[in-house]
């Protein structure tokens, strides 16, 4: 495999205008598929999560999931889009074995939403508009395994297995329009545009919206024009870059090869390129060709579908608050400062802050703990914070026994191990590891405990209610600590020991 | 007569994955050109009041509830497949063709 020649990014930019372009694809978390009832459930056994429609027999009829319908009206109010108040599926005709049917279910003319926006917010607080296109509803297809030949790639393989659990869950792809003017901050915008969409669809409850399991997919389009020159060159497409760092390198690394193909005078070949993620670079998949020509024509076996402005509505006032939304009153509620409340959603514990503040903790207390202690054990276990196992529950009871003052902040660090080493609860950690003591009170208590015992016949006295002997437990204590106990508390103390009122 | 000319059945037929000979290219044109011709006509017949519609019933929001119904064991999945191994269908790599 021949290595891609580039150009720095810096000299990229300053030569070439960065034009981009996304399809995003979000996997529904129906219970089942688009136009089966097969169970929509990602791990399972190959081909148990199958039945004749997912496997295209002959004479089998498609019926749409009501569900998946409402989800994508959903995603594209959230998208700021116009829902189409009429739509029709087409089928996509292709021959691959991951579609059995030899087309896909998708739409073509009239997708269920379009003209929408996102406002993507970039590190430092610039606002970038990304114009949607349209989102449209379409199945997945099934999952091939490449065998023999190099481990797991197409290129040389033997053969190749397929299970179609996948087969027919339901898809919604978010196209966007060409995307001008991100300069230099196009790899972040690229990435911070793939992490909005997620949330998006996270936050509506519509996908599991794990990149990892392939719930949400990017395919990133990239093209580079001269400075000044208003048609676009030549794009790529980028296919399945699958992580958020991902996206942002791939769009950083294709910016940089095609500014050395356009150095050199050649056109950029307009083709699909694969990503790999261990060498951080793309290579050529196939050149656009016949084989795109897709002959789409209406689905015959699925009739229109109608979103009345009644059912558009009633399914906006189930909207939750839009991300960003939420972000700006969550950091005026916690007067947190720009940079603290970034630090916060970097480290991905924003929302359990907002628990741990809605289980009593005050903001600076919830954030004090989060992010001074418990960021850095979860990056130690390697594991997301939230997945560590601290309930704020814990965090509320921790910070009651400081102030308190039962405990100091050292013990708090202490007991709040012993809580994620699984010993119990805040307050039976104190106690089983004995660290209910004020530090200053122990070497009084020592000296108590000594004279107490150089003293059985008075300490029996003061049972008894003799309280005028304890003078000569105090003297002893004063005597031991050279005079530089507080008497009233070592008298205090005493009693307490024995048990006896003062 | 439509613009339907043999190098187009060609790269229909090529995409279609139908094998077809020189004898049978030149008698395709003819047909299609045909059957496009009398497809036309109905186009024809239908004037701008008739809106354009993808499905002959007038049905809209034929839906199924989200809820799980059958599935087949891998076994009866794969019971009419070629070839199969670890209960997943086999297939012959397919790189070159796309």
């Amino acid at each position: 495999m021949s290595t891609d020649a580039t150009l720095s990014f810096e000299e990229a930019m300053e030569k070439y205008d960065p034009v981009l372009g996304f399809e995003v694809h979000v996997e529904l978390n129906t219970k089942t598929k688009m136009f089966s009832s097969a169970p929509n459930v990602f791990g399972d056994e190959p081909n148990t999560n199958v039945n004749e429609v997912d496997l295209g027999m002959p004479g089998v009829l498609p019926v749409v999931n009501r569900t998946a319908i409402e989800s994508s009206i959903k995603i594209g109010l959230a998208l700021n889009c116009k829902i189409a108040e009429s739509c029709t599926f087409a089928r996509k005709q292709y021959f691959y074995p991951d579609t059995p049917k030899n087309f896909q279910t998708s739409q073509y003319e009239d997708p269920i939403a379009y003209d929408g926006y996102l406002d993507i917010e970039l590190s430092d607080g610039t606002i970038f508009r990304v114009e949607i296109e349209r989102a449209h509803m379409e199945e997945d297809a099934g999952k091939l395994t490449h065998m023999g030949g190099s481990a797991g790639r197409i290129q040389g393989a033997d053969f190749s297995l397929v299970d179609y659990n996948r087969s027919g869950v339901p898809l919604v792809e978010i196209v966007t329009k060409p995307i001008e003017g991100a300069g230099s901050r196009a790899p972040e915008l690229a990435k911070a545009y793939v992490a909005a969409v997620r949330e998006i669809v996270k936050n509506l409850g519509v996908s599991d919206a794990k990149m990892e399991r392939g719930n949400v997919r990017c395919d990133a389009n990239v093209s580079l024009r001269p400075h000044g020159r208003e048609r676009f060159g030549i794009r790529s497409e980028t296919k399945n870059v699958n992580s958020l760092r991902a996206v942002e390198h791939a769009v950083r690394y294709e910016i940089q090869r095609h500014a050395a193909v356009l150095d050199s005078g050649e056109p950029v070949v307009q083709e699909t390129r694969h990503w790999h993620e261990d060498t951080r670079t793309t290579t050529s998949g196939r050149a656009k060709s016949d084989a795109d020509d897709y002959r789409y024509f209406p689905e015959p076996d699925l009739v229109p579908i109608v979103a009345s402005r009644e059912w558009v509505e009633e399914l906006r006032a189930t909207l939750p608050e839009p991300p960003a939304a939420r972000r700006k009153r969550l950091q005026a509620d916690w007067g947190y400062s720009d940079l603290e409340f970034r630090d916060v959603v970097n480290a991905g514990v924003m929302d359990e802050i907002e628990e741990t503040i809605a289980a009593g903790a005050s903001a600076t207390v919830a954030r004090k703990w989060w992010m001074g202690e418990i960021v850095g054990r979860a990056k130690n276990a390697d594991v997301d914070p939230g997945q560590l196992g601290v309930q704020p529950a814990t965090i509320v009871e921790l910070n009651r026994l400081v102030e308190d003052g039962k405990i100091n902040n050292k013990m708090a660090t202490e007991v709040l191990d012993g809580v994620l080493a699984g010993e119990g609860t805040p307050a039976e950690i104190v106690e089983k590891r004995g660290l209910a003591v004020v530090s200053d009170d122990g070497p009084l208590l020592e000296a108590i405990d000594a004279a107490l015992a150089a003293q059985p016949d008075v300490a029996e006295k003061i049972r008894g209610g003799k309280l005028q002997a304890i003078g000569a437990i105090v003297g002893g204590v004063m005597k031991a600590t050279r005079g530089q106990a507080d008497a009233a508390r070592v008298r205090e103390l005493i009693l307490e020991k024995l048990g006896v009122e003062g | 007569m439509a613009a339907i000319n043999r190098d187009d059945v060609a790269h229909l037929a090529q995409l279609a994955h139908i094998e077809m000979n020189a004898e049978e290219l030149d008698r395709m044109a003819g047909e299609l050109a045909v059957i496009v011709d009398s497809v036309k006509s109905v186009s024809e017949a239908a004037g701008d009041d008739v809106p354009r519609t993808s499905h002959p019933i007038p049905l809209t929001n034929v839906f199924r509830e989200d809820v799980v119904g059958h599935t087949f064991t891998a076994e009866q999945a794969l019971s009419g497949a070629p070839d199969s191994d670890e209960n997943r269908f086999k297939v012959p790599a397919i790189l070159d063709e796309a």
